[in-house]
């Protein structure tokens, strides 16, 4: 397993450096940059202005130099300073917006498994009854609906009409005078709205996949012979069914890991969340580089890192998989 | 950045008007302290920003949402009043010399930073070598380096002069003055300023949460009075959508609204109970433009033909619901620089065929489309993406031209590839496009032949003897009566030429809280006095705990 484990972060270096190579040269291909940015369509720009933005964002080089030049700040894991005009590094900026992104990821992820779950095993036991198919139409519902038109409706309705919940931010204007549990509570009811919608949207992803796992493994010789040993339906279906249907569940949390930081734009425009779909969107549009590779190459690292592990964890929860080891196989 | 452009633009003309012209070139004398009503201190206004700022050192950055905040905390040494004339701010006075050349200004003597320390000539120099310092990432350098000689003649006296008279000097000493004492020998971007910055304002800065809000403080120390309002607090909302709804819900207090909002989704008791609409013309226009060197447009009856064949008054009720008015030229009406006598072209059809006639196109196939020399007369019109008024507009005109006989394609794009690969490299046929009205009438960067190229403003390449040796005097003229004259007859001569087909100058629309008195648009806006502006005690809503 060690040297599995081993060999396939030596692979994920090329893969790195591939990821990172082709982001670059794309992003810089792109028309348009950061000193045009700032002086374009602007009559208070001095003739020498521009030339001066361009060798200060060091535009005047060409793209492979800037790229190793990059890559050897990256190789000291420095991912340079943003070129926004609040010259923050990089980093900063990311870890600025981190926390918020993947705490209401995390918390969708969570909730999205909580109920998809348990709503694909009795969809998958109660195939094509009234049940499995009003579940369907309502995660598809879910799945299909704009998101920014659900968000809108609900902020119209349960915001504007009802006043249960604020409609945007993260945190009122009194949150610092507020009790440690008022902060709390303050943070729940902002996060209400934009959680329960991310949530209705993801619930058809993980609950079909859990349903047609679930109706493969249902389909199995071993099903068949437990239930003709008599054992209880609970017994069959939650100790012997759900143990392997839920193997390829854990292959979709690794690869959720990416989704934890990458945010949504669109939703985090929506509910003015400062996370980093905003910072990436934002960033794109200013054309500053250094931040773009920032988001993209740690969305990249996690994408890989998350394949691993959804590999290791695989291994790790299936006696039938040994990786490395060919005696096993 | 167009608030900015806009303000130092607008320093320029109007100003010279009221200030130095009419007193023998003498500056007006700084206005009495205001008075700050007792009893009413209290309160916030909270609006919003589309974007967060990008950082809060006024004469570095370039977006508007950093400028939207930044205005509050910093001073020029003159700033434009509710009519846009330039009166002092730090300044008490100014002086402009016989030559028109150079300018004294007599700073105040009671003004302070808001860290306490003493504002003096020092700063001003310090701000102007920081403008024209290689080293300053700033966009707005160009009126700075015209300066050949700057003088700190006693502390609180400066004198700036130019190589030749520059109309539009005066009104770039709008430009936020730095403190000196805090940024000297400091990377500017790098600086704690960007974050927390030091300035004269009537608004101190108090606290940012990154992404979320920004928020700044009354200063009671301000040397024009106090402002009424403890605070003002910008919440960060990329989406217009949920701008509106916060609006609604009554978490903000005010809100430039869209024509469909203002007309039909803010005609409710609910909305009129808690606010009230403002509406004045926005310093702002919107045109067609022709590329003149491509032949199609060469001959003026051609462009003519085109401005009659355009349904100015139809795109302003279809597509603004009537807020705006047609423009006929590139001044805002209503201001002094207008020129109303100028030709005008109502929408007529008929006429824009025979002036077609006249140019040779004829439909000599009958296929519909006009033709000359065996050429059809179709073309590309260009917009940016992300404006949909501008694809409307473009729609709009594309079956009003189809009915003169001629034929265009639409083709929308997105804005760098737009301005990068089309406009800078001149490979336009015509574009849908809106400029800022800067208060300086000085049309120099946008029609100036000397100005079509690469990157430059003039890029529809408009070119003609009379308008460049107009827009030279105007520019080289501190007096505004001449000037006027200049750019009365530069108008004139745009009307004829139509280089541009003008369309429209839409109406600022805006929704405020009716808590606020003292409130009333004017030339200048609508928030030039909010240090006036003030909530009876009993209205207030938001408590500044302690």
């Amino acid at each position: 397993m060690l040297r599995y484990i081993a060999k396939r972060l030596a692979g994920m270096i090329p893969l790195l450096l591939g990821i990172t190579f082709i982001s670059f040269v794309v992003i810089h291909l792109a028309p348009g940059d950061p000193a045009q940015f700032i002086a374009s369509m602007n009559p208070k720009l001095s003739e020498t202005a521009y030339e001066k933005f361009v060798k200060m964002y060091d535009l005047d080089k060409p793209v492979l130099e800037r790229y190793i030049s990059w890559l050897g700040k990256f190789a000291r894991l420095d991912f340079g300073d943003s070129f926004s005009q609040d010259g923050k590094t990089v980093m900063e900026k990311i870890s600025e917006r981190l926390p918020v992104t993947i705490w209401l990821n995390v918390a969708g992820m969570v909730l999205i498994f909580l109920f998809a779950l348990p709503l694909g095993v009795l969809s998958a036991y109660y195939k094509d009854s009234i049940f499995d198919k009003g579940i369907t139409v309502f995660v598809f519902a879910g799945f299909a609906m704009p998101t920014f038109w659900l968000a809108l409706l609900c902020m119209y309705y349960f915001g504007v009409v009802k006043g249960w919940f604020p409609i945007s931010g993260l945190r009122s204007f009194n949150y610092d005078y507020l009790s440690t549990f008022g902060k709390i509570a303050d943070i729940f009811k902002h996060t209400f709205m934009p959680v329960v919608i991310s949530v209705f949207g993801g619930l058809a992803g993980i609950s079909r996949f859990a349903r047609n796992s679930m109706l493969d493994v249902l389909k199995e010789e071993y099903i068949t012979s437990a239930r003709a040993r008599g054992l209880s339906e609970g017994k069959v279906v939650f100790t012997h069914a759900l143990k392997n249907a839920m193997l390829p569940v854990v292959t979709i949390i690794g690869l959720s890991v990416p989704g934890l930081i990458g945010g949504s734009v669109i939703f985090e425009s929506i509910f003015s969340i400062p996370g980093m779909g905003q910072l990436f969107y934002q960033s794109v549009m200013m054309r500053d580089y250094p931040v773009v590779m920032g988001v993209l190459v740690i969305g990249a690292m996690l994408t890989l890192t998350g394949n691993l592990i959804a590999d290791i964890a695989y291994a790790a929860v299936d006696p039938r998989i040994r990786y490395g080891s060919k005696k096993s196989n | 950045m167009k608030r900015l452009v806009f303000l130092l633009l607008a320093v320029l003309c109007v100003s010279l008007i009221s200030g130095c012209g009419d007193k023998d070139k003498e500056g007006g004398k700084s206005a009495e302290k205001r008075k700050v009503r007792e009893g009413v201190t209290g309160d916030a206004l909270v609006t919003s920003s589309l974007g967060d700022a990008s950082g809060l050192i006024y004469n570095i950055t370039s977006d508007s949402a950093s400028h939207d905040v930044a205005q509050y905390i910093y001073n020029g040494l003159i700033k434009l009043d509710k009519n846009l004339s330039i009166v002092p701010d730090l300044a008490e006075s100014w002086e402009i010399s016989d030559d028109s050349r150079s300018i004294t200004f007599k700073l105040k003597d009671n003004v302070k930073w808001h860290d306490g320390a003493p504002f003096t000539a020092a700063d001003v120099e310090f701000t102007y070598k920081f403008m024209i310092d290689n080293s300053t990432p700033t966009s707005y350098d160009a009126d700075f380096r015209l300066v050949t000689d700057f003088e700190v003649i006693d502390p609180l006296t400066v004198k700036v002069s130019y190589a030749e008279p520059f109309a539009p000097a005066l009104l770039s000493w709008s430009m936020a003055v730095l403190p000196k004492h805090l940024l000297e020998g400091k990377e500017a971007a790098k600086s704690s300023l960007m974050r927390s910055p030091v300035g004269t304002g009537p608004f101190r800065f108090g606290e940012w949460k990154s992404g979320e809000s920004i928020t700044l403080e009354a200063n009671d120390e301000y040397f024009a009075g106090r402002p009424n309002l403890d605070r003002i607090i910008f919440r960060i909302i990329p989406d217009l959508n949920t701008t509106f709804m916060e609006l609604l819900n009554g978490s903000l207090d005010i809100m430039g609204l869209t024509p469909t909002q203002w007309v039909k989704q803010t005609d409710t008791a609910l909305f009129s109970n808690s606010y009230d609409k403002y509406t004045y013309l926005a310093p702002s226009y919107a045109y067609i433009g022709y590329n003149m060197k491509n032949s199609l447009f060469e001959d003026k009856r051609v462009r003519q033909a085109l401005t009659y064949a355009t349904p100015k008054q139809e795109i302003i009720d279809g597509i603004l619901f009537g807020e705006g008015v047609p423009a006929h030229g590139p001044y805002k009406p209503g201001t002094m620089w207008y020129n109303d006598n100028v030709r005008k072209y109502e929408y007529s059809p008929e006429k824009a065929k025979e002036l077609l006639a006249e140019a040779g196109w004829t439909d000599s196939n009958g296929d519909g489309i006009l033709d000359k020399d065996g050429k059809p007369f179709s073309f590309t019109i260009m917009t940016n993406q992300g404006n949909s008024v501008r694809t409307k507009i473009a729609e709009t005109v594309q079956q009003s031209w189809q009915k003169v006989g001629i034929k265009i394609e639409i083709r929308v794009l997105e804005w760098a590839s737009f301005i990068n690969e089309y406009i800078d490299k001149g490979k336009f046929d015509a574009v849908v496009l809106g400029w800022n009205i800067v208060q300086d009438p000085d049309p120099f960067d946008v029609w100036h032949s000397s100005k079509c190229g690469p990157k430059m403003l003039n890029f529809v390449c408009f070119s003609n003897a009379e308008t460049d040796q107009l827009i030279e005097g105007g520019r080289h003229s501190m007096d505004p009566v001449k000037r006027k004259e200049y750019y009365d007859r530069f108008q004139e001569i745009l009307a004829e030429e139509q280089p541009y087909t003008f369309l429209y100058v839409p109406n600022a629309l805006i929704g405020l809280s009716k808590r606020f008195r003292e409130v009333s648009p004017a030339p200048a806006g609508i928030t030039y006095n909010i240090e006036d502006w003030y909530v009876p005690v009993k209205d207030q809503k938001y408590r500044l705990e302690k």
